[in-house]
């Protein structure tokens, strides 16, 4: 009977308390991710002290201190003692850092405001449009027409980067690639290397896998060689030999040698990238294509490739992102690139200043960040988008 | 049945012209015969445009003096000196960066990966943005900023930093006390090589006996005691004696002492910081390519967290870290052929552009110099071959 008359057994489930304070909110998640062990607790002075050392100096470098262009700012703002960053200087040269020596449309040179400043360079203007335009519904994932695009983007569209920057047909003006320079030769080698060395990567891939050895033997060579060697002897090889190796009396266009030396090297790191995905596949695919009477190109380009590619999409754009870095190399051997007019410029004594090359260089490299970052946060998109295995 | 047994005798044979074999012979034929035509009608260009422009060709000018100088060698070399020692100069001042870098960059890049599995929040993050940063910009970039950023830094030769009265940093380099034994000296030097293999038998006695009887051995401590103590007896018994000759400021520099020049430091630090963030991101995949399971059975074995760390995970983890590492190794020796950028005399800089623009033999240096980059690359991978069939996992 006492049983019952327990009084502290309850009847209803109390409702839950809330969390106590010390484990929720900034309190709670600083203690589990800043200061869970007295180890844990060290790093964290030591990283909050590196922080405070390191912060404070960059911020007032690049955003306090800085000099910004405006109104009546000139050269002596930056060459003031104690000043950050001269952005004024930046903007100052902008358009030799995008169009390089790319000469001014006759007629909108002599206007002023801000539509003539873009159709100053209204050739090198469209392409850059074109080429946003063509590429945005490319990378889109859920457009339709891709095939289309992808060859109006690989193919046609480089043929009109070429006749829109040289000229010479359709009345206009002819231009000589020397005077190609800046981001746009940047960007032009970039493109040209991806639309080269993917193609020719898968080529070599294949050629790697055949059972013919002769075939075998050549692309093996190929890659091996163009893959133990520094892409700036392969530049100066292409700078020095292939004049050499032209009939007598015959040039090669700067640019084009440059263009062939970066095209080879990453189709060779290419070939490589592809053979793993190539590798990766099950034999049991091949011999099913084969089984219902594929011949080798229709299972390559039907059964293979789409699946060998797609898991190594990470590979690729990592290959992409390793090339658009190395289109910086080419400045070493004489071509104007984004790299090479922001070096000349920081001899500029117009702007010469304390921070003028830091300036310059900082202002390159955010260039390059932000087109390489932008590339690896694609891939990875993709990677998710794509994939169609049930392990997760 | 009869049909059947029949059946492959009837059908027809391909013909001569859709045969397989056939085709592949055909093919690599036609693959064959293009490369010869290429090469052939390239070897006659170039023996047509040397013959133009009137140059000599050969391996002669290997010999001759090369009338330049280099300021940073390991080896005695002067304008007198031979073309082939200029090479050689080169090719030891590239060994030399890309030892050094390598070492540094897998330190650098080990701590960074495993800083970035930290469950320490800033320090995960701060490595992330470090690696972030560094590996989508351009290496010869980063290079100029480094050699612009210690250019403008350091202070005039008049007002260098000093430490300890021996070490002194300023605009042209960094100055060292240099040692300079005597002949006793190699005795000391030879106790330090037995020290150090006394260390690993002592290793090898220490795992016996933990096999054996389970009992532990302090062994990191004991052989670092080992190789300090031993060696430093013997310099005090033998009375053996080194000396230093210290830099000294001699009118508009400093002489004496061993310098490392700005270039180097520049070139050293832009490759090791570089790589170390692809080293990084290889070593935090290889960790998080060990399963979880793997750490729940060590702990539930009862080892210890380093124990956890140095027989279970790492060995594991080492078998997906190690292939990649390589090609970093590799890319590393490549990318310091950039030094030619910032004027450090590697063997780029020294041989491809220096003497091929005196000699003009450009077919020759660019084969020999990608002969050395071929040979460097083949020998590295079939060391990481080695290793790596050493740790490669053991199916049973």
């Amino acid at each position: 009977m006492a049983k019952n008359n327990l009084a502290f057994v309850r009847k209803d489930i109390i409702d839950e308390s809330p969390a106590p304070n010390l484990s929720k909110g900034i309190v709670g998640w600083s203690k589990e991710n800043l200061f869970s062990s007295p180890s844990n607790t060290i790093l964290t002075i030591i990283g909050m002290a590196l922080l405070l050392y390191i912060l404070p100096p960059l911020y007032n470098f690049v955003f306090g201190h800085a000099v910004w262009p405006g109104e009546g700012v000139t050269v002596e703002a930056c060459r003031a003692h104690g000043t950050g960053a001269c952005w004024a200087y930046i903007d100052d040269r902008m358009s030799f850092f995008v169009y390089g020596f790319f000469p001014k449309d006759a007629y909108w040179a002599t206007q002023e405001g801000f539509l003539a400043s873009i159709m100053q360079y209204w050739r090198v203007n469209s392409v850059f449009a074109v080429g946003v335009l063509l590429l945005v519904p490319l990378m889109w994932p859920d457009l339709k027409y891709k095939t289309v695009n992808a060859i109006l983007f690989f193919v046609v569209y480089p043929v009109f980067v070429f006749y829109m920057l040289k000229g010479g047909v359709f009345g206009l003006e002819e231009v000589q690639t020397e005077s190609w320079g800046g981001l746009t030769v940047t960007l032009i080698i970039g493109l040209v290397g991806i639309v080269v060395s993917l193609p020719m990567g898968i080529v070599l891939a294949l050629g790697r896998q055949s059972k013919m050895p002769i075939i075998k033997t050549a692309c093996i060579m190929f890659i091996e060689v163009w893959r133990a060697v520094p892409l700036i002897t392969v530049l100066f090889m292409a700078s020095v030999m292939l004049p050499l190796f032209m009939p007598v009396g015959m040039t090669v266009d700067k640019l084009l040698r440059a263009l062939v030396g970066v095209s080879f090297f990453s189709a060779a790191y290419m070939a490589e990238v592809v053979r793993g995905g190539l590798q990766a596949l099950p034999k049991g695919q091949s011999e099913a294509a084969a089984s219902l009477g594929m011949n080798y190109w229709k299972s390559m380009l039907f059964i293979i490739l789409p699946q060998a590619l797609k898991h190594v999409i990470p590979g690729i754009v990592n290959s992409f992102i390793a090339l658009f870095k190395d289109t910086s190399l080419v400045s070493i051997v004489g071509i104007f690139d984004l790299l090479k007019t922001v070096q000349i410029s920081n001899l500029n004594l117009d702007w010469a200043s304390e921070n003028q090359a830091i300036t310059g260089y900082l202002f390159a490299a955010a260039v390059f960040w932000v087109f390489c970052f932008g590339m690896s946060r694609y891939s990875l998109m993709m990677e998710d988008r794509l994939n169609t295995s049930h392990k997760n | 049945m009869a049909d059947q047994n029949g059946s492959h005798k009837n059908v027809p044979k391909p013909s001569f012209v859709n045969d397989p074999k056939v085709r592949g012979i055909f093919y690599q034929l036609v693959v064959m015969a293009i490369i010869v035509a290429f090469v052939v009608v390239v070897a006659q260009n170039t023996a047509a445009n040397l013959a133009a422009q009137n140059k000599s060709t050969g391996f002669d000018f290997f010999s001759q003096s090369s009338g330049f100088d280099i300021f940073f060698t390991l080896i005695p070399y002067d304008r007198a000196s031979s073309y082939w020692d200029a090479f050689v100069v080169g090719m030891l001042n590239t060994l030399l960066v890309s030892v050094i870098g390598v070492f540094l960059a897998t330190l650098l890049g080990f701590t960074l990966g495993i800083a970035r599995l930290s469950n320490n929040w800033i320090i995960a993050k701060m490595a992330m943005v470090y690696v972030e940063t560094l590996r989508n910009i351009p290496l010869l970039l980063q290079l100029f900023f480094w050699y612009t950023a210690i250019l403008k830094t350091m202070p005039n030769v008049k007002q260098s930093f000093e430490w300890f009265g021996s070490i002194f940093v300023n605009k042209r380099g960094i100055y060292f006390p240099k040692p300079v034994p005597d002949d006793i000296f190699n005795w000391v030097i030879l106790a330090f090589f037995i020290a150090i293999a006394g260390a690993f038998l002592l290793k090898h006695w220490a795992k016996k006996r933990l096999e054996n009887t389970g009992q532990r051995f302090p062994v990191f401590w004991a052989s670092i005691g080992i190789i300090i103590i031993f060696p430093a007896l013997v310099w005090l018994v033998s009375g053996a004696n080194l000396s230093f000759d210290v830099p000294i400021l001699k009118g508009f520099n400093y002489k004496g002492g061993l310098v490392l020049p700005p270039e180097f430091m520049a070139l050293l630090l832009g490759l090791v910081l570089y790589t170390a963030a692809f080293i990084a991101e290889i070593v935090r995949s290889g960790i998080v390519a060990v399963e979880k399971g793997q750490t729940e059975a060590a702990q539930s074995l009862g080892l210890k967290d380093g124990d956890r760390l140095r027989l279970v995970i790492i060995p594991q983890a080492m078998r997906v870290i190690v292939p990649p590492l390589t090609s970093q190794f590799l890319n590393l020796t490549k990318n310091s052929s950039l030094a030619a950028a910032i004027g450090y005399p590697d063997l780029v800089s020294v041989f491809m552009q220096t003497t091929l623009n005196q000699t003009g033999r450009a077919v020759e240096i660019v084969f020999v110099t990608m002969m050395v980059y071929l040979t460097l690359s083949l020998l590295t991978s079939a060391y990481m071959n080695w290793y790596n069939s050493r740790v490669a996992m053991v199916v049973r």
